[in-house]
């Protein structure tokens, strides 16, 4: 108590200071927590500024034109070939054959989840797809290459290839699916119960309701699924590297050999790459186009979800 | 009740009780809601008001574990009966939500698709006019047919309900505070719009405003929590509401309509 | 209004047109559940065929008949007996360089052994069956095998063994283990982690409690949702161009005076993992912070704290188990990456245990595509078994992370 006492008299003889001290650890680490949150745009920077130059490099090359690049379609840069064709059209044929696997299931299980599911079923079920979504793609290129391959040989016969971008399509389809289905759940599950209610006090079903009511109702979060889903189709490599086929192939028949641009990278980076060589500066400039068209895509898909958000908040 | 008699009585409850998994939300509710007449239910929040008015078109069924005792009588049906269809009872017994829930569609469609799928086979145009001009909203929205519901104000919303629950003409309409959100002009217009409404409709309403209920209801039912501590909403009083605003029996109704309480 | 009433359906039609509605109704519902039994037979059918191909009847021959060795049945020899017949017959070169790795007298019982079939006895397998085959045929491939090879023996093969985790690389399939390819995984993800943890941390806590709503910092946040979007193989030739080619001197070592090394070194892929993880780390970190309540901070700011020490001794704190279990998530992301570290120039072929950041490497996901891709059936059956290594690793991970995250979701 007298302690006390002496403290508080004591400050009553303290001259009063309320200006701004220079708190000098405060600002260090202020500084250093913004750098790291700056290096997020350093990354960025690094990316764009490496695939740019080697891709540079390799349109600056005087063999290569873009009349070749795009108006021809054989592709192997080490003997003067520059049609980029055959490894699009794989890439599109792979990745249509996924979102054909991916949107209609994935939507389906959002819709059974997020509208039928009882809390105990939703909690038995969402680890599954929670399960498919963790496991590593290369495990998912195995599974392509020696159970879906010979499964699709079996039902379609002998012009099934070996390799072959049906095979290749449908797994990365599987791998997506989880994807789409959790990101159409979480914008199904957004939508107002209000609405739903409205529908039931209207004499709607169940069914009318989800699917006249409360899909529409959440369709652009559903289309943001699908462009995420469509972004990682494109970015998809292993899956693709093991069981599409290691050439590049124009064609779009889903059961031939084709190589990817991703599965083109990866067989190249993977074998002996000399530094400088047309080769090596291809692969950025593919590697580029993935960039640029992922980018793109990321950035609608979260321009929608943000639109998304704010109208129903 | 002989089901051969024509009821006088649109709805009549007999012992209803609630419940959610053990919890007893409402209990033992007996009413006889009068045809063509504006019935108020009112009481302090958390007494149930809501629950009530939702058991009466079976709303309450999507919340799991909830069920109810008693009976709920329709045209002299128990609609809580083993043959009922929810659907049907829903068509019948329209609802009106406390927050204005168009459906992200045209306004036409607002209207069109509640019919639509209760299998409505007469001249659409017709029939949306006609629910819109019965819920005063015609007038205002005849050239915007086709924009978004969700660019109407917020009454507007909100009659376009009304509109789009005329539309599938149903024999009662639930409004469950369906003027709590909007503002004292656009519930002025709804409240007008229900003295239009009870010519050809029965309808019961969930308020906390009192003044709104001694203004629109013929009938008023006051609720309160039971007095054994269970928490358990029940009717107290229930009469015309001329009696409970002036002459109430019950010393509790007199206390909330009198503002001493709640 | 009441013109209208007669248009809606009634009495028998009513009945019919209710009925169709609820057969649409339930129809929906099966075909809408049946999407999620598909997910679950892939998921049933992706586990089956690894399994399917880790185990089952293996056909081989010797090469050398085991009694030029030894007159006892191979089973029964023990381990000096091994060691005996190896440092008889094991050419004195070829002895003293295996001493030399690691003294033969230290090694176990089943690593002798595997060396005398490797070395002296060697198997040269013929056919290989799948664990189904091996169950549903196991007779008639009994009879097969002695009529296409008289000479060989079959048997029932567990690819995935102890011996199978500890050996390391080996050109043959029946003697190559994961024991590098673990342990390169674990140094990558490890450097991957001691870049990624603190650094986005640091972002996510600059993101959630410094940064004001400016232009700068929505660029920041969007760009790194962004980054998390970006196809791996991009941060592949990221890390090509930057780490392995750019930072040789110091990503090979020869600043530090290694030697005889290039840029393709487990520091290289661990930094790339480690930039390849940190959007992912960053947006868990910021949902931890941001689920610690505001009142926690009040009262610090309350009693007079600056803003550093608010977040050091209450966010941080109460945040940790969020922003763990997100950095066991990204663990389990950069495990399974392949494609980058394909890219970055992780060797297949490597026998020797990596000694530190320097060293070139193999991963478990980069042994999956070598074997996966192989032609010979016996490469596949021991890419199964190191499929099932890396998913009992994973689901380790992961339940650890969803324990963590059910301890968390309590609290609040």
């Amino acid at each position: 108590m007298k302690q006390e006492n002496t403290i508080m008299e004591n400050q009553n003889f303290r001259p009063l200071d309320l200006k701004k001290k220079m708190r000098l650890g405060e600002s260090v680490i202020q500084t250093l927590l913004f750098l790291a949150g700056f290096l997020s745009i350093f990354i960025t920077v690094a990316i764009v500024y490496v695939l740019g130059k080697e891709a540079w490099l390799f349109f600056g090359n005087p063999d290569v034109t873009f009349a070749k690049f795009l108006g021809t379609t054989e592709w192997s840069p080490g003997i003067g070939k520059f049609g980029i064709w055959p490894l699009v059209t794989s890439t599109l044929t792979t990745s249509f054959i996924a979102m054909l696997v991916s949107l209609p299931f994935g939507l389906a299980a959002a819709l059974y989840l997020s509208e039928y599911a009882s809390p105990k079923a939703r909690s038995a079920l969402k680890p599954i797809l929670e399960i498919l979504a963790g496991i590593p793609t290369v495990v998912y290129g195995y599974f392509a290459l020696l159970f879906m391959t010979p499964l699709l040989q079996f039902i379609f016969g002998e012009g099934v290839q070996v390799y072959n971008m049906l095979s290749a399509g449908i797994v990365m389809g599987i791998m997506i699916l989880p994807l789409i289905s959790s990101m159409s759940e979480d914008a199904l599950s957004s939508v107002p119960r209000a609405l739903r209610e409205g529908s039931y006090a209207m004499g709607a079903t169940k069914i009318e309701t989800s699917l006249q009511v409360v899909l529409p109702a959440a369709l652009s979060g559903i289309g943001a699924a699908l462009i995420i889903g469509i972004s990682r189709a494109v970015g998809e490599t292993m899956i693709v590297a093991v069981a599409a086929g290691a050439g590049p192939n124009f064609t779009f028949n889903p059961f031939l050999a084709a190589e990817t641009m991703t599965g083109h990278i990866a067989r190249i980076s993977g074998g002996d790459l000399s530094y400088n060589s047309i080769d090596y500066t291809s692969l950025f400039a593919i590697a580029l186009m993935l960039f640029l068209v992922t980018l793109v895509l990321n950035l609608i898909s979260q321009g929608i979800i943000n639109r998304f958000r704010q109208r129903y908040e | 009740m002989e089901t051969n008699e024509i009821p006088q009585y649109s709805i009549e409850t007999k012992d209803l009780s609630i419940f959610y998994g053990t919890f007893k939300a409402v209990s033992d509710v007996n009413l006889l809601i009068e045809k063509q007449k504006i019935t108020a239910i009112i009481g302090p929040s958390g007494c149930g008001k809501s629950t009530l008015l939702r058991a009466f078109n079976r709303m309450n069924d999507f919340v799991p574990s909830s069920y109810v005792t008693g009976k709920v009588l329709m045209g002299g049906q128990n609609m809580y009966g083993a043959n009922i269809d929810p659907v049907e009872v829903r068509r019948k017994i329209g609802m009106v939500f406390q927050k204005p829930n168009p459906f992200p569609k045209s306004i036409y469609e607002n209207i069109a698709w509640g019919a639509r799928i209760n299998g409505f086979k007469g001249n659409m145009d017709e029939l949306v006019e006609q629910s819109l001009r019965g819920a005063a909203l015609w007038e205002e929205v005849k050239d915007v047919l086709q924009k978004s519901a969700y660019e109407l104000s917020g009454g507007q919303q909100q009659r376009l309900c009304i509109a789009r629950t005329i539309a599938i003409q149903p024999d009662i309409i639930l409004m469950d505070e369906p003027a709590s959100a909007l503002d004292p002009i656009s519930t002025l217009r709804i409240e007008e719009l229900m003295q239009e409404l009870k010519k050809n409709y029965t309808i019961i309403i969930v308020t906390h405003n009192m003044q709104q209920a001694a203004r629109v209801s013929d009938y008023t039912a006051m609720m309160m929590l039971e007095k054994d501590g269970s928490r358990s909403g029940t009717v107290i009083e229930f009469s015309e509401t001329k009696k409970i605003f002036t002459n109430p029996k019950d010393k509790r109704t007199e206390d909330y309509v009198t503002g001493r309480f709640g | 209004m009441n013109s209208n009433h007669n248009h809606y359906p009634e009495g028998e039609s009513l009945r019919r047109a209710l009925a169709t509605r609820y057969r649409n109704a339930s129809i929906g519902r099966v075909l809408f559940f049946s999407a999620l039994v598909i997910a679950i037979l892939s998921l049933v059918a992706l586990l089956y065929n690894v399994i399917d191909g880790a185990f089952g009847y293996v056909a081989f021959e010797y090469k050398n008949d085991p009694t030029e060795f030894t007159s006892k049945p191979l089973d029964d020899l023990t381990k000096e007996e091994l060691l005996a017949i190896l440092k008889a017959n094991l050419s004195s070169g070829a002895y003293t360089k295996l001493d030399n790795e690691k003294p033969m007298e230290k090694r176990s019982r089943s690593v002798l052994y595997t060396l005398l079939l490797e070395r002296l006895i060697q198997i040269d397998t013929k056919q290989t069956w799948s664990l189904t085959d091996s169950i549903f045929r196991s007779g008639e491939i009994k009879a097969e095998v002695a009529q296409k090879y008289p000479e060989a023996k079959l048997e029932f093969r567990s690819w995935l063994t102890p011996v199978f985790l500890t050996t390391p690389m080996s050109s043959k399939a029946e003697f190559a283990g994961v024991r590098t390819a673990i342990f390169g995984s674990l140094w990558m993800v490890g450097i991957a982690i001691l870049f990624a943890l603190p650094i986005g941390t640091g972002a996510a806590i600059y993101l959630q409690e410094y940064a004001n709503k400016n232009f700068l910092n929505r660029v920041i946040q969007t760009n790194i949702n962004n980054l998390a979007g970006v196809p791996s193989i991009v941060y592949g030739m990221l890390g090509l161009a930057i780490f392995v080619r750019t930072l040789e001197p110091l990503t090979s070592g020869s600043i530090f005076g290694v030697t005889d090394a290039n840029g393709r070194t487990i520091l290289s892929a661990g930094l790339t993992m480690g930039i390849l993880v940190l959007p992912l780390i960053i947006i868990n970190a910021q949902e931890a912070i941001k689920a610690v309540p505001d009142s926690l901070r009040q009262a610090a700011f309350g009693v007079g704290a600056t803003r550093w020490q608010a977040v050091w001794h209450h966010v941080l704190p109460n945040a940790l188990p969020g922003i763990l279990t997100g950095s066991i998530l990204a663990v389990s992301r950069a495990i399974g990456e392949t494609a980058p570290l394909i890219v970055v120039g992780a060797s297949t072929f490597i026998s020797l245990d990596p000694d530190g950041p320097f060293s070139k490497f193999t991963a478990l996901p980069i042994q999956i595509y070598q074997w996966t891709t192989r032609a010979q059936p016996e490469f596949h059956s021991i890419a199964a078994s190191a499929i099932i290594v890396l998913l009992v690793l994973l689901l380790t991970l992961n339940a650890t992370a969803v324990l963590l995250r059910n301890r968390v979701q309590r609290r609040y």
